[in-house]
C-alpha cells in the first residue's frame, strides 16, 4: 500500500518535474552541435518561472476563449501523463480503454488551443491553426496505427499492459512490427511537438511556424502554462516511445526509475541530434512525410497479422 | 399504458397545428397553443417511454384495419421502439419551444401556421412508425414523414434554391418508398403477414434474405443519407429553418437507421459479408463526409455533411454488431450495437443543438456565410457557448457525449483483432484508424467554423449588428447542451436502456447488461470526466488569481509590426480549410474561380471556391438527363390530359381482369 503511494507520488513528481528538463537537453545538445556553449540545461525552468511573475497584454479582440487555450492545453496534459506507465508498469490512472482517452485528450488540447489563436483575428495564428490541425489529421491515423500493434500484442487497450513489462517478451517474437511502430511514433513525436523538420521553434519568421506562431498574442502566466503545456506533451510522447524501445522492468525502483529517465533523455538529445543535422521541410512535403509515418505503423499491423 | 401514452402523444403531436388553422394569420395566439397542444404530446410521449423503460412491459394493441388485405393498426414497445421514440418527442419538444422565438408567427405570417402543421405531423409520423408492428403501418407513417418532411423544407418555395433541394429531397425519399415496398413485400413472402416478426432460421432461403438486406441498405441508406446516397441531404438541410434541420439531421434520418436495425433484427443468420459491407459502407461515409464538411463555405451545409460522417460512425457501430452476430462473437454485437445506438442518442442532442445555435446565428445576423460572420462570442455569448458545447461533442472530445460512444465503438473495433487465442477478423480492425481520421478531421472542421463564427472580429455589417436570441430559443439549447454534459459525465444513466435495445436486437445474447458493463469502461469515464472539468476549474482559477495580482494591459492584436489590421484581413474559413480540401482533393474536386490574364498591376479581380457535390452534380444528375433522353420516346403516352389517364388505368384494368 506504502509502496503503491510512493510509486505514485514519485510518478507524479517525475511527470512534473522533467519536462521542462527535456526542452533543454534538445537546446544544450544544439548548441553543442552548432559549437556554442548555448543556455543552461535548466533555462526553461528559469523562463517559466519568471513568465509566471510576469504581467500580461491582452488583445482586444479576444474573449474567455483565449485564456481557455492555455488552461485546457496544460490540464489536458497533465491528466495524459498519469495515463501512462512510466518506470514499472503501473500508472496512477489506468483502465481498459484509456488509451484512446489518451488521444482524444489530446484532441481536446487541439481543439482549443487552435480555438484560442482564432480569438485573436490574427491571419498569422490562423495559418499556424490551420497547420496544426491539418497536420493532426494525417498524425492521429499513425498512432491508431501503432496502437493496433500493440493492443494485438498485448490483448488489452490498457495502457499499463500495452506498455508493460511483458512487453519485453514480445520483443523476441514481433521485433519487426515494434521497431516500425517506434519510428513512426518517432515522426509522430516531431510533427505533434512541432519540431524540425515539421516546425521550427528557434525562428522568429512567424510565417514559417506551427505551434509558436499560434501562441504569438500569448504573454505572461498563460504564456507559461502554455511552454510548460507544450514540454508535458514532448515528455508525454517521449515516454510512449521510450517504454516501446525499453519495457524491461527489473522490478526494483531504484534500477527502473534511472532506465526510464536516462531513456526520456536519451529521446530529448535525438530530437537535438534531428534538429541540427536536418533542415525543415518545405509545408508541402510535411503530408508526405506523416502519411509515410502511417504506412510504417500500417505494415506493422500487417507483419502482425499476416 | 405505455402504448396509451405514447399514442396519446402521436395523436397530440399530429393534431397540434391544426388549431393553428382556426386563427387568424398574425395571430400569436395560435402559435402559443399550438405549441402547447406539441409540447403535451410530447411530454406524454416521454412519459410513455419512461413507463416502458421502467416496468419493462408492453401490451400490444392491435386493431384489424381493412385498408389492405393484411394491414392492422397493430402497435407495440420494445427495446429498440422506446429507445427511437426518445429523440422523436425530445427534439420535437425542444423544436416547438425554439420556434416560437424562431418562427414567430407576427414574422412570418404566411408560413408560420404551415410549418407548425407540418412540424407536428412529422413528429406524429415518424413515432408512428417507429412503433408499428406491422408493415403497412410502418410505410403510412414512413410516408406521413416523408411528404411533412417536404413540406417543412420548402417553408420558404418562393426561393428557387429551396424549390430545387425539396424536388430532390422529393426523389430521393420516394426511390426510398419503392425500395421498402420491396423489402416488405419480400419479408411478407417469408413469414406470411405483414407483421413484423424475427423470420426463423431456414424458413428463407439465402437468395430471398440478402435481396430484403441490399432493398433495406439502399432503401433505408437512402433516408440515412449513408455515401453515396446522400445527394438529397445537404441541400435539404440547409434549406430547412433551422429548427426543421435540427429536428431532420437529429432525428429524421435515424428513421433510415431504425429500419436498417429492425430489418437486420428480423433477418436470421446474417453472412459475414452483410457486416463487411455495413461497416465499409460506414467507413466512406464518415472519412468522406467530414472530408465534404471542411470545404464547406455553408454554416447549414457544413453541419449538414457533418450528419452524414455521424451516420458513417452509427452505421460502422451496426456493421461490427453484424459481423458478431455472423461471427458468434458477443462482445462485438454488445459494444458494436451500444456504441451505435447510443451515438443515435448522442447525435440527435449535439446536432440538434447545433443547428439550433446555427439557427440563432442566422436569426441574428442574417447570413449563413460563415466567411460573412465573425466576432459573434462578445455579442451572442451564450450561443457562442452552446454552439461551442456542441462543437466539442461533436468532435467526440471528453468530458461529452459523443466521446463515450465513440469510445465503445473503439472498444469494439480493437477487439477484432482478437485478443489472445480468439479468432481475428483483421480487414475490420483498419476501422480504427479511419475513425481516428473522422475525429481529427472533425477537430479541424469546428475549430474553423467556431473560430470562423465567433472568435476574432466581424467580417461584414450583418455580424457586425447581431444580437443575442430570446429567452424561447436560448432554453431549448441549454437543455440541449445539459444533456450532452449528463450523458458525458454519467454514461450509466444510458446503459440499461442500451442494454434493452441490445437484448431487442440480438434476443439471444445472455445477460446483456452484465457484459455491457464488464466490456464498456463507464464508471471510469465519470471519474476521468469529474476529474477534468475539476482540473479545468482549478487551472482556470490559478490563472484568473494570477492574471489579478499582475499587470493586465490591453492593446491591438499583435500584427507582425503592421499598425492597420482590418478585419477583412482575418484567416477565412476557407483559408483555413485550404490544405485539407487539397489533401483531399481527388474526392472533393474543389473548383476555384479566378480572374485570368491578370495584368501587371491588377486593379480589381475576384476569387471563390466551391466543393460541390459530385455524386450529384457529376454523377446522378447527368444519368438522370441521359435517360431522360432515352426515354424521350415515352412523352407521346403523357398527354397531360385527364381523360387519357383515366383511359390508361381502364385499360390497365381490363388487362389485368382478362389476365387473371
Amino acid at each position: 500500500m506504502i509502496l503503491t503511494i510512493l510509486h505514485t507520488a514519485l510518478h507524479v513528481v517525475v511527470a512534473l518535474a522533467l519536462p521542462p528538463l527535456l526542452l533543454g537537453v534538445i537546446a544544450k545538445t544544439k548548441a553543442l552541435f552548432a559549437g556554442r556553449v548555448g543556455p543552461p540545461v535548466l533555462q526553461p525552468y528559469y523562463d517559466l518561472w519568471k513568465l509566471a511573475q510576469k504581467g500580461s497584454v491582452f488583445s482586444t479582440t479576444t474573449t474567455w476563449v483565449f485564456c481557455a487555450g492555455p488552461v485546457v492545453g496544460l490540464v489536458t496534459a497533465v491528466l495524459a501523463v498519469l495515463l501512462i506507465p512510466l518506470a514499472g508498469s503501473d500508472a496512477p490512472l489506468s483502465f481498459p480503454g484509456d488509451v484512446i482517452l489518451l488521444a482524444y485528450l489530446l484532441g481536446l488540447s487541439r481543439f482549443f488551443t487552435a480555438a484560442s489563436a482564432l480569438d485573436t483575428g490574427s491571419s498569422f495564428e490562423g495559418m499556424g491553426a490551420a497547420r496544426e490541425v491539418t497536420f493532426a489529421c494525417l498524425a492521429e491515423p499513425a498512432i491508431f496505427l501503432g496502437l493496433l500493434v500493440l493492443a494485438k500484442l498485448s490483448g488489452s487497450l490498457q495502457l499499463e499492459k500495452m506498455l508493460g513489462g511483458s512487453l519485453a517478451a514480445q520483443w523476441s517474437a514481433a521485433g519487426a512490427p515494434l521497431v516500425l511502430v517506434i519510428l513512426s511514433w518517432f515522426v509522430v513525436l516531431l510533427a505533434e511537438n512541432s519540431r524540425i523538420p515539421f516546425d521550427d521553434p528557434g525562428t522568429h519568421l512567424e510565417l514559417t511556424m506551427v505551434h509558436e506562431v499560434m501562441v504569438l498574442d500569448h504573454s505572461g502566466p498563460a504564456f507559461g502554462m502554455v511552454l510548460y503545456g507544450a514540454s508535458l506533451k514532448l515528455f508525454l510522447f517521449a515516454a510512449l516511445v521510450v517504454r516501446l524501445a525499453l519495457p524491461q522492468s527489473a522490478g526494483f525502483a531504484w534500477l527502473d526509475w534511472p532506465v526510464f529517465i536516462a531513456g526520456m533523455l536519451g529521446v530529448a538529445v535525438a530530437v537535438g541530434v534531428v534538429e541540427s543535422t536536418m533542415a525543415r521541410l518545405r509545408l508541402t512535403q510535411v503530408p508526405v512525410l506523416l502519411v509515410a509515418a502511417c504506412l510504417l505503423s500500417a505494415f506493422g499491423v500487417v507483419l502482425l497479422l499476416r | 399504458m405505455t402504448e396509451v401514452l405514447v399514442l396519446v402523444g402521436i395523436a397530440l403531436a399530429a393534431a397540434s397545428g391544426f388549431f393553428g388553422l382556426l386563427f387568424r394569420r398574425d395571430s400569436s395566439a395560435g402559435q402559443t397553443l399550438c405549441t402547447s397542444i406539441a409540447v403535451a404530446g410530447a411530454l406524454s410521449g416521454l412519459a410513455g417511454v419512461a413507463w416502458f423503460f421502467a416496468t419493462g412491459t408492453s401490451r400490444p394493441i392491435n386493431v384489424p384495419w381493412s385498408l389492405v388485405e393484411g394491414a392492422a393498426f397493430h402497435v407495440g414497445l420494445d427495446g429498440l421502439s422506446a429507445f427511437f421514440l426518445v429523440p422523436i418527442f425530445l427534439i420535437s419538444l425542444l423544436g416547438n419551444v425554439y420556434g416560437l422565438g424562431y418562427w414567430k408567427q407576427s414574422e412570418h405570417p404566411t408560413t408560420g401556421r404551415k410549418l407548425r402543421l407540418f412540424y407536428g405531423l412529422l413528429t406524429a409520423g415518424m413515432a408512428l412508425l417507429v412503433v408499428a408492428r406491422n408493415s403497412i403501418l410502418f410505410l403510412f407513417g414512413w410516408e406521413i414523414m416523408a411528404l411533412a418532411a417536404y413540406f417543412l423544407v420548402v417553408t420558404e418555395e418562393e426561393k428557387p434554391a429551396v424549390r430545387e433541394a425539396g424536388w430532390i429531397y422529393l426523389v430521393a425519399t420516394h426511390a426510398a418508398t419503392l425500395c421498402l415496398l420491396g423489402v416488405f413485400g419480400l419479408l411478407r413472402g417469408a413469414s406470411g403477414s405483414f407483421t413484423l416478426v424475427a423470420l426463423s432460421s431456414g424458413s428463407v432461403s439465402p437468395g430471398v434474405a440478402t435481396a430484403i438486406f441490399v432493398l433495406a441498405l439502399v432503401g433505408f441508406g437512402l433516408k440515412a443519407g449513408i455515401m453515396p446516397l446522400h445527394v438529397w441531404l445537404p441541400g435539404a438541410h440547409a434549406m430547412a429553418p433551422s429548427h426543421v434541420s435540427a429536428m431532420m439531421s437529429g432525428v429524421l434520418i435515424k428513421m433510415g437507421i431504425y429500419g436498417l436495425v429492425r430489418v437486420t433484427s428480423l433477418l436470421p443468420d446474417p453472412p459475414v459479408a452483410w457486416g463487411g459491407t455495413v461497416l465499409a459502407l460506414g467507413v466512406i461515409s464518415g472519412v468522406l463526409g467530414v472530408a465534404f464538411a471542411v470545404g464547406q463555405h455553408d454554416l447549414k451545409r457544413l453541419l449538414a455533411y457533418h450528419s452524414i460522417e455521424n451516420i458513417g460512425i452509427i452505421v460502422m457501430g451496426l456493421g461490427l454488431a453484424l459481423l458478431g452476430r455472423s461471427l458468434g462473437r458477443v462482445d462485438w454485437v454488445v459494444l458494436g450495437l451500444a456504441g451505435s445506438l447510443l451515438h443515435i442518442w448522442n447525435h440527435a442532442l449535439f446536432k440538434a443543438l447545433l443547428f439550433l445555435s446555427a439557427g440563432s446565428v442566422i436569426h441574428a445576423a442574417g447570413t449563413r456565410e460563415i466567411d460573412h460572420l465573425g466576432g459573434l462570442a462578445r455579442k451572442m455569448p451564450w450561443t457562442a457557448l452552446a454552439f461551442l458545447a456542441g462543437a466539442v461533442a461533436i468532435c467526440g472530445l471528453p468530458p461529452l457525449n459523443g466521446f463515450v460512444s465513440e469510445l465503445l465503438i473503439y472498444l469494439g473495433l480493437f477487439r477484432t483483432l482478437g485478443f489472445g487465442k480468439e479468432p481475428s477478423l483483421a480487414g475490420a480492425a483498419f476501422a480504427v484508424p479511419a475513425l481516428a481520421l473522422i475525429g481529427a478531421l472533425a477537430v479541424a472542421c469546428f475549430v474553423k467554423v467556431f473560430g470562423a463564427v465567433f472568435l476574432g472580429t466581424a467580417r461584414s455589417q450583418h455580424a457586425d449588428h447581431a444580437h443575442e436570441s430570446p429567452r424561447s430559443m436560448l432554453v431549448p439549447m441549454a437543455v440541449l447542451a445539459g444533456c450532452c454534459l449528463a450523458i458525458g459525465l454519467a454514461p450509466q444513466i444510458a446503459a440499461p436502456v442500451l442494454a434493452k435495445g441490445i437484448s431487442a436486437w440480438a434476443p439471444n445474447v445472455p445477460s446483456v447488461a452484465q457484459q455491457l458493463s464488464s466490456l464498456a469502461p463507464l464508471n471510469w469515464i465519470s471519474i476521468m470526466g469529474v476529474l477534468l472539468i475539476a482540473g479545468l476549474a482549478a487551472g482556470g482559477a490559478l490563472l484568473s488569481m494570477r492574471l489579478r495580482r499582475s499587470v493586465v494591459e490591453k492593446g491591438p492584436t499583435w500584427g507582425c509590426g503592421y499598425v492597420a489590421p482590418t478585419p477583412r484581413m482575418q484567416y477565412t474559413s476557407s483559408s483555413f480549410a485550404q490544405m485539407l480540401v487539397l489533401l483531399f482533393g481527388w474526392a472533393l474536386r474543389p473548383r476555384t474561380h479566378r480572374p485570368k490574364n491578370l495584368p501587371l498591376f491588377p486593379r480589381q479581380g475576384d476569387f471563390h471556391s466551391e466543393v460541390p457535390d459530385p455524386a450529384l452534380d457529376e454523377g446522378l444528375l447527368p444519368a438522370f438527363r441521359f435517360s431522360a433522353r432515352l426515354l424521350s420516346w415515352f412523352r407521346v403516352f403523357q398527354q397531360g390530359n385527364l381523360q387519357a389517364y383515366l383511359l390508361y388505368i381502364f385499360i390497365a384494368l381490363v388487362a389485368l381482369l382478362l389476365w387473371r
